[in-house]
């Protein structure tokens, strides 16, 4: 078993071939895509595979140590042009050819006109611990 | 032949057993461990030979797991030269503990996530497991966050009684931040808050829990089968509990009456209005508008002032609604969905659509993104949901 990052972002990622903002779709197509993703996480809770899945707000900070007794500087919001993390999902899978399959269907959701939004999704293997038997 | 064990008569017990323990000189934090240890025990016993006294079980079998946990430590300490007194078991006596019990979990010096948690161990008898999925965070996170609580309330004397609202402020986060797993925590709260109404005579305990019997009779009609959000206006009334609603009214009645108003209270007052309109329509707005006047003297929450202005805008009209929006700090999460709405309500459907999406973009929770990019898209695409 390998465990895979799932990563859906607001922006960062090349454009979706069916890129409309969701606030642009009639209210039916966002209920169809709300039950898609529901029910593509059910399923993965069904087949073993799920591990976690959260949603992320847009908003964000940069935040670093600023040395000793000093509050810690922060930066943002993000600029315009940084990469964003829209939510991620963690899944544990036999191999990276099911992972893709799986990310597949995950960008297959439906969209405006109730078509797929084909959007691109970014796919990243976890390190996992070392192996008991190496030789 | 087994039955299944009954874990509300098990959990209304735990408060009493625990205090028992500690009246016979155990201190807290190894007596609130033993008890654990007894429930988990009679949840696995008691299918086979339920007990004809389950309290005097459960005090027998966490005193005998205290007594073990105290000679280990007592083996150890006497190793180092420390020699102690086996505590001895005496009479049990016939006082009601679980008041004390309410103010040592929510003492002013846990933190409110710690005090929550402490709370719904010791005094509503669930386990650990159970409130770590309840919060979504691992068990071995909750079990420690637990047991730095028990240590950080381990030298609290409880000779007098605590601050009320300090328990009430942490019932009503049980009641108002529950998520998920298979214990209700809405449910809970209620329970507990009962619970506290009967050993203690506070018109906001009433207030506290008519608020939460109110709010709880509207919950079926609150998500679509989807999941996604209803608004109150939307909501198919035929659905809401009438008997928790009347309910929540005479206990609201009676503690106005006693004419000491306070933050609980007033809330109730708003939510029995809601629960007494036959339709949306007929909602005696003016009245809550009031209702969220005297909440505003009660206490300065911002928040307070923001549904101020969405019961202005139903009262008044959704101009007078704006203005009142006006004094309201925008940074207030939730400012851009009400700005959004009253919008709407006055006629400028492009400004509440950019505003709604702008509101999706600033939701605190999935549900409420989801509700608010729908309200914008029904605007923006000339189509109902």
């Amino acid at each position: 078993m390998a465990k895979y990052l799932l990563l859906k972002h607001y922006r960062g990622a090349p454009a979706a071939v069916n890129d409309v903002p969701m606030d642009r779709w009639t209210p039916k197509e966002i209920s169809a895509h709300i039950a898609y993703m529901n029910d593509f996480a059910a399923r993965l809770e069904e087949t073993g595979e799920f591990v976690d899945g959260q949603a992320l707000a847009p908003e964000g900070t940069f935040v670093r140590y600023d040395g000793e007794g000093r509050p810690p500087v922060t930066d943002g919001p993000f600029a315009e042009t940084k990469d964003l993390i829209a939510g991620w999902m963690v899944i544990d899978v036999d191999s990276y050819d099911r992972a893709l399959e799986l990310a597949g269907e995950l960008s297959a959701a439906p969209g405006a006109g109730g078509r797929p939004i084909h959007e691109w999704l970014e796919l990243r293997p976890f390190l996992s611990a070392p192996p008991t038997v190496t030789e | 032949m087994t039955a299944p064990v009954d874990e509300a008569l098990v959990r209304s017990l735990t408060p009493g057993v625990l205090a028992v323990l500690v009246r016979r000189g155990a201190d807290f934090a190894a007596a609130e461990d033993a008890v654990q240890e007894a429930l988990l025990e009679a949840v696995r016993t008691w299918p086979a030979g339920p007990p004809r006294d389950p309290k005097g079980w459960l005090v027998t079998v966490a005193w005998h797991r205290y007594l073990d946990a105290w000679r280990a430590d007592a083996s150890r300490r006497r190793r180092e030269g420390l020699a102690e007194e086996e505590p001895l078991p005496g009479p049990v006596p016939d006082v009601d503990d679980t008041l004390w019990l309410y103010f040592l979990c929510a003492h002013p010096s846990l933190t409110p996530s710690s005090a929550v948690a402490l709370t719904l161990r010791a005094v509503g008898g669930l386990t650990t497991r159970q409130i770590a999925r309840a919060y979504l965070v691992p068990e071995a996170t909750m079990a420690q966050r637990i047991s730095r609580a028990k240590r950080t309330v381990s030298g609290v004397r409880l000779d007098r009684p605590g601050d009320v609202a300090t328990v009430l402020r942490v019932l009503y986060l049980v009641f108002n931040e529950g998520y998920s797993g298979d214990v209700d925590l809405a449910a809970e709260a209620i329970r507990l808050t009962r619970r506290l109404a009967a050993v203690v005579d506070h018109p906001e305990v009433s207030g506290l829990l008519a608020l939460m019997l109110l709010h709880h009779a509207r919950r079926a009609s609150r998500t679509a089968p989807d999941g996604s959000l209803v608004p109150l206006a939307e909501q198919d009334r035929s659905r809401w509990d009438t008997a928790a609603i009347a309910e929540g009214i005479g206990i609201l009645r009676a503690a106005l009456a006693r004419d000491r108003l306070g933050e609980f209270q007033a809330q109730a007052a708003v939510a029995a209005l809601h629960a007494d309109a036959p339709t949306a329509r007929e909602t005696d707005w003016v009245q809550i508008v009031e209702w969220y006047d005297e909440l505003a003297r009660l206490t300065d929450n911002p928040v307070v002032r923001l549904n101020r202005a969405v019961a202005v805008g139903e009262a008044d009209g959704p101009r007078a609604g704006l203005a009142a929006l006006a004094a309201v700090d925008p940074a207030l999460p939730r400012h851009t969905a009400v700005a959004a709405h009253l919008h709407e309500r006055d006629g400028d459907l492009s400004t509440a659509a950019r505003l709604y999406a702008e509101a999706a973009r600033k939701a605190p929770s999935a549900a409420e993104r989801d509700h608010l990019t729908r309200q914008a898209a029904r605007l923006n695409t000339g189509r109902g949901r």
